[in-house]
């Protein structure tokens, strides 16, 4: 009979599945901010003062108990930690996967692959440029196509005016929705709740309508700036 | 049928391998794959030619080891295993690109035929039931759910046969592990055993180099017994729970 080689390191929380749940665990915490800061950014529609005075409530809400801006650094440091904590998995993972197969095949034939199930690494990896210009634009005000007035309204109008600006922010939400569209699946996969074929529809049901509402609902800014609606 | 065949010839894990092209004619339809390979063995044979080397045992679907990518399919394009296959889901005059398995965890031993011993640690590893030997329990006194009996038998019928890995742009053999973890966590004699078992078991397939799941679903569709996706989402389930018991 042949030997079982000892594994050195036993530790479930060390499996690659365990990566995979940290992923997913992560990826909710980004799907329940991308749903709240989408709500934000819509006040765009309620005109200037709307706006300007949301941005301005995120920042003293829980005062005096919290600072000023408490809040939204609390919510900064749960994002980032987030990240990290995604991205090191997903790229843990992809040099994994590329380990796992150095000889390639000469002929391969997909069957069953979605477009954005294969587009996940480099589509998140485009989510992670384009957070990081996001950052640049609108939080630290390093990039200002347009605008820097100290008005967050008129930034945003400002920038978007420009028809390169609006064409990243499309370009990062359609990469988002395919992201989003994969990745809710994925994440309910992942975390084990999806074991009968109606749980597996509903999951790929709700990636989509997830993927629509997220990205459709963040795109109808830049789209509604450039038609001359929101000015 | 006149057929073009491209086949992956080494010689030995150490050769370099590769492609090499083969004409051959007088192939009935009713031919199963592996038929097909020993007529154009026979012709090798003649020709003094080493035959090309294959793994095959049962020639019924179940045995599981008729490993090979067909045009870039595990099994080719049907949902059955190599033998199984027949010679008329292919056409006349086409070329039939032929390659084993790729997976680092399944390294090639010569031509076609792969070391596929990595399954056999992972089921060493945990899957299994522990059970005394002695006379035979009363089948009765144990009873299993009717729901849950039908699962399990359903993802028992796994043959090991590496499709699964072979079809994943991962090299992740969850399909095969998630059919385990199911067949057994389902039932009540793989109670006692089950969180050693799923965190033992995901230990050795990391251990082996398998890589990681991305719930891409290739899996399933080239595997030949069609175990469905629901077994990864199972696996994980139960992988959670032994981390939260402290595995
Ligand atoms: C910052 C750069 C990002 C990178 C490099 C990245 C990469 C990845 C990768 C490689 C996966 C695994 C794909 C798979 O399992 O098929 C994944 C999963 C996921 N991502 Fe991202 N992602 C990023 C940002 C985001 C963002 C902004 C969100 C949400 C708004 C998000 C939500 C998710 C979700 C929900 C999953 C599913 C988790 C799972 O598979 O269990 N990701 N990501
Ligand atoms: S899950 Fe299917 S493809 Fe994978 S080893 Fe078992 S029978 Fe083969
Ligand atoms: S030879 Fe046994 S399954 Fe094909």
């Amino acid at each position: 009979m042949a030997t079982v080689t000892a594994v050195k390191n036993k530790r479930s929380s060390r499996s690659t599945i365990a990566l995979k749940l940290l992923m997913a665990l992560s990826g909710l915490i980004f799907i329940g901010y991308v749903l709240a800061h989408m709500y934000g950014n819509l006040k765009a529609f309620s005109g200037q003062e709307a706006f300007d005075s949301y941005a301005e409530h995120l920042r003293t809400i829980g005062e005096p108990l919290l600072p000023y801006s408490g809040l939204l650094w609390i919510i900064r440091i749960v994002l980032l930690v987030a990240l990290a904590v995604h991205v090191y998995a997903a790229y843990t993972l992809w040099a994994r996967a590329g380990k796992a197969r150095t000889t390639k095949y000469a002929v391969t034939k997909r069957v069953n692959s979605t477009w954005s199930s294969k587009t996940m690494r480099w589509g998140g990896t485009a989510l992670l440029l384009f957070i990081v210009f996001h950052i640049l634009h609108f939080t630290l005000r390093v990039v200002t196509p347009g605008s820097n007035s100290d008005s967050p309204y008129e930034r945003l109008v400002g920038s978007f005016e420009i028809w390169w600006v609006s064409a990243i922010y499309l370009v990062a939400m359609a990469a988002l929705a395919m992201h989003l569209r994969h990745g809710t699946w994925s994440a309910a996969q992942t975390l084990g709740l999806t074991n009968t074929a109606s749980a597996r529809r509903n999951a790929n049901l709700l990636g989509y309508l997830l993927a629509v509402v997220i990205a459709g609902g963040y795109s109808l800014i830049p789209v509604f700036v450039l038609a001359g609606v929101i000015s | 049928m006149n057929l073009t065949l491209k086949i992956w010839r080494q010689q030995n894990p150490a050769d370099k391998g590769g492609l090499k092209t083969y004409e051959l004619g007088g192939v009935s339809e009713d031919m199963s794959f592996l038929e097909m390979l020993d007529v154009l063995n026979e012709q090798l044979n003649e020709t003094g030619e080493e035959p090309v080397a294959f793994d095959h045992d049962c020639r019924e679907g179940i045995c599981g080891s008729c490993a090979l990518m067909i045009d870039g399919q595990a099994h080719g394009p049907e949902v059955t295993t190599t033998c199984q296959l027949h010679m008329r889901s292919f056409k006349d005059g086409q070329t039939i690109t032929i390659e084993p398995w790729r997976a680092d965890a399944f390294p090639v031993i010569k031509d076609l035929v792969t070391d596929r011993s990595a399954f056999d640690r992972i089921i060493q590893a945990g899957g299994y039931i522990s059970a005394n030997t002695g006379s035979a329990p009363e089948a009765n006194s144990v009873p299993a759910p009717r729901d849950k009996a039908t699962r399990a038998f359903n993802v028992a019928t796994c043959i090991g046969c590496g499709a699964c890995v072979a079809a994943c742009p991962n090299g992740s053999a969850s399909l095969f592990l998630g059919a385990k973890i199911t067949h057994l966590g389902e039932l009540p004699q793989g109670q006692p055993e089950r969180d050693g078992r799923v965190a033992s078991m995901v230990a050795q397939h990391d251990a082996e180099g398998f890589g990681g799941c991305t719930n891409i679903g290739e899996c399933t569709a080239a595997c030949p017994k069609e175990i469905p996706l629901d077994v990864i989402s199972q696996l994980n389930k139960d992988l959670r729970t032994a981390i939260r018991h402290g595995h």
